[in-house]
């Protein structure tokens, strides 16, 4: 049985009209859930191939870091937010010794929730940021991958770098209308203890639907080159930049 | 006081009050993110030998944290009434169950002791419960709160009317608002969780609701899920607010990551109050809770999130709320880890709620990144109903486009409706009887859309940009 008020659906994405069988939904509506559920569900437990994405950074000429957390598996990444903020014991080693000159930005990646998001979006996405920063002659560290890392995880890799401004992209947790979108969060000096009212956040990166690259990668430089000017990050900058925008 | 039992000969050690209830919960991912879980099934299942033997009267002599430091500490012993505790003050936790579940312990019985009923003690019982057990009681509990319309009455299920979109659009949400409707739900509330908190744009809402309930003249109540300080100032500006909301917690810690403490609370129960929207009752605050809150706000303070979770009920009582909402999937797998831990975290917090003397409602949901779906909810959704739910979740096709989150959708209630004979709240249901939407049989009518509602919606349709 279908809905006379079908007509409304193009007001919003909610699943409205959908119709029904008796009380129930009608069968097409209950698979297009189930698939849409199965896609969200498939984006959390993929593993990411992280050495593919190094490959194609390398290609591009870009220096690259592998690092890793303590976290085992997908399982123990979901039930131990904690572990997934800090760097293994060999992974803090090696960053100790690398002995870092200062510089104004770390770019870390990590595939978060939605592996299937810095699968399909990551590359194209560091491309535009790196271009725009490189062409502000802004001093970029190497690009770190770190495996099943929380945004937190780039307060430590950050301040090692020595870098002014750490900025990590990591897969958001998939919804049913979208499982690759793609947040980036950005932290003026990064050291461990920071908290999430000292970052600034944007998300929904996810072309065509949601953001578009190069949009991400701009309001990114704006945040950076602010961040960088006045020596904050958080809230307080979100403010202005809100203020800006006329927003 | 240190807590030792000798079991089959190895000795086991809880160092205080509230490691012992946090040993003996039923194992869930919060309290071992916490690092305060039992390390073994066996320390449970021990825990919870000597928690059943443990007289209630230990809550009251040991409180949790040092009312000194805590204000809903002070809260739940100032509010500690002796004479509803004395008939069951010689009771241990575990004789407490069995006067619960015996056929000689009347209803009323029940109901007469709820103000003696610490958080604590409810906490406690229910660790010793079964799935069965919360069912069983729960639904002994009668809590029957009123607005405009009547939550609670036995043998009926509300349903809040949850239509939130991306971007607060109006036409988006009234869209979502018709089709719940037409669906027979919005009974406990029509309640919007806004995409921005700003005061404008919250208003606009506020406005939005007002208007379609009074032009429709439906029997319900409109909130709009904003910060208190938020709804607080609307009042002052003479915006239409029927229910104040606001997320708690139960420790002070936790309220104060919130931006709230009960004397905000208190003002703002007090300026809704004096609106006088209320037809058939004054219940006017909706409050929402969830196990793992205040952990994730790292305020915990060392108690089990389950026992958390029922502190906060302290706080939800003592503002006499219209509904009290346990979001109960919706905080992620490190704190409830799959549907299993999901179920039964729903079935305490109900128990626990109504048991205190609460009109619980359950957001029956989950997260993409726990392992749960809507199979999982299906089966909450019924175990709930069973036990006496006062009111669930409705968002079209469970899937919530604001929130990212899948919760249980309108034709989820038709389905309880349907299998359990449950109605709505009585002035609503008579609402959708008059305009057609249900058949007189607590079912859907069979393809007419009442006038009235196809006018709003070709109305709607016709202020395209």
């Amino acid at each position: 049985m279908t809905d006379p008020w079908l007509a409304l659906r193009r007001f919003t994405q909610a699943r409205i009209a959908l119709g029904r069988a008796g009380h129930a939904v009608t069968t097409k509506a209950l698979l297009d859930f189930q698939l849409a559920h199965a896609q969200a569900r498939d984006a959390v437990h993929l593993p990411w191939d992280r050495e593919a994405f190094a490959e194609q950074l390398r290609k591009l000429g870009e220096e690259v870091l592998l690092f890793d957390t303590p976290v085992a598996g997908r399982e123990e990444y979901l039930r131990r937010p904690d572990l997934g903020r800090v760097l293994s014991e060999t992974s803090r080693t090696r960053l100790k010794r690398r002995n870092a000159a200062e510089t104004d930005v770390a770019l870390i990646v990590t595939n978060g929730l939605s592996s299937t998001a810095v699968e399909r979006h990551g590359i194209p996405l560091l491309q535009a940021i790196v271009n725009l920063y490189r062409a502000r002659q802004l001093r970029l560290a190497p690009i770190s991958l770190v495996a099943n890392g929380r945004v937190a995880l780039s307060d430590q890799i950050g301040s090692a770098l020595a870098a002014r401004v750490a900025v990590i992209v990591v897969g958001e947790r998939p919804g049913l209308s979208a499982a690759d979108s793609l947040g980036i969060y950005l932290t003026h000096a990064p050291q461990p203890g920071r908290t999430d009212a000292e970052r600034n956040c944007i998300s929904n990166i996810r072309p065509p639907e949601g953001l578009n690259y190069a949009a991400a990668a701009e309001k990114l430089l704006y945040l950076t080159e602010e961040a960088l000017r006045r020596g904050i990050s958080g809230i307080s900058l979100k403010d202005d930049m809100a203020g800006l925008l006329g927003e | 006081m240190n807590y030792t039992r000798t079991f089959k000969g190895r000795s086991y050690d809880f160092k205080d009050l509230k490691s012992l209830l946090a040993k003996a919960s039923p194992r869930r991912s919060a309290d071992e993110l916490a690092g305060i879980a039992a390390a073994s099934e066996e320390e449970r299942a021990v825990a919870q030998w000597l928690l059943a033997d443990l007289p209630l009267t230990t809550f009251l002599a040991e409180p949790l944290i040092p009312p000194e430091e805590d204000e809903v500490s002070r809260l739940i012993a100032e509010s500690h009434d002796q004479s509803a505790f004395a008939p069951i003050a010689s009771f241990t936790v575990g004789e407490f169950r069995e006067w619960l579940l015996s056929d000689v312990t009347s209803d009323e019985q029940i109901a007469a002791v709820r103000m003696g009923v610490t958080p604590e003690m409810a906490a406690a019982v229910s660790k010793i419960m079964r799935n069965q057990d919360l069912i069983a009681v729960s639904r002994r509990c009668s809590v029957v709160t009123s607005f405009r319309n009547t939550i609670g009455l036995p043998g009926r299920l509300a349903t809040r009317l949850q239509p939130n979109h991306p971007t607060d659009d109006p036409r988006g949400i009234a869209a979502s608002i018709l089709d719940g409707l037409l669906y027979g739900s919005g009974d406990a509330v029509i309640g919007i969780n806004p995409a921005t908190d700003s005061p404008r744009n919250v208003e606009r809402l506020l406005h939005l609701l007002d208007d379609i309930i009074r032009r429709h003249e439906i029997p319900t109540q409109s909130c709009v899920l904003a910060h208190v300080t938020t709804t607080l100032e609307l009042i002052g500006r003479g915006a239409p607010v029927d229910l104040v909301f606001q997320s708690i917690a139960g420790t002070e810690a936790a309220n104060k990551s919130f931006g709230i403490n009960l004397a905000l609370l208190a003002e703002a129960h007090q300026a809704a109050r004096a609106l006088g929207r209320g037809t058939v009752g004054a219940n006017l605050m909706y409050f929402e809770t969830g196990q793992g809150s205040a952990l994730s706000a790292n305020a915990h303070h060392g108690i089990d999130a389950q026992s958390c979770e029922a502190r906060a009920y302290a706080v939800a009582r003592e503002f006499s709320p219209l509904l009290v909402n346990t979001v109960v999937g919706f905080i992620g797998p490190e704190y409830l880890y799959d549907a299993k831990q999901i179920i039964r975290a729903g079935l305490e917090d109900h128990f626990c709620g109504k048991l205190l003397g609460l009109p619980m409602g359950c957001d029956v949901c989950y997260t993409n990144h726990a392992e749960a779906d809507q199979n999982d909810m299906d089966n909450l959704l019924t175990l709930l109903a069973v036990a006496g739910c006062s009111y669930i979740m409705g968002v079209p096709g469970a899937d919530d486009v604001m929130l990212a989150y899948q919760t249980s959708s309108f034709h989820d209630a038709l389905y309880l409706r349907r299998v359990l004979g449950l109605r709505p709240a009585p002035e609503f249901e008579a609402w959708l009887n008059r305009l057609g939407i249900f058949d007189g049989r607590n079912a859907l009518g069979h393809g007419i859309t009442p006038p009235q509602l196809l006018g709003a919606m070709h109305a709607l349709a016709k202020e395209l940009p």
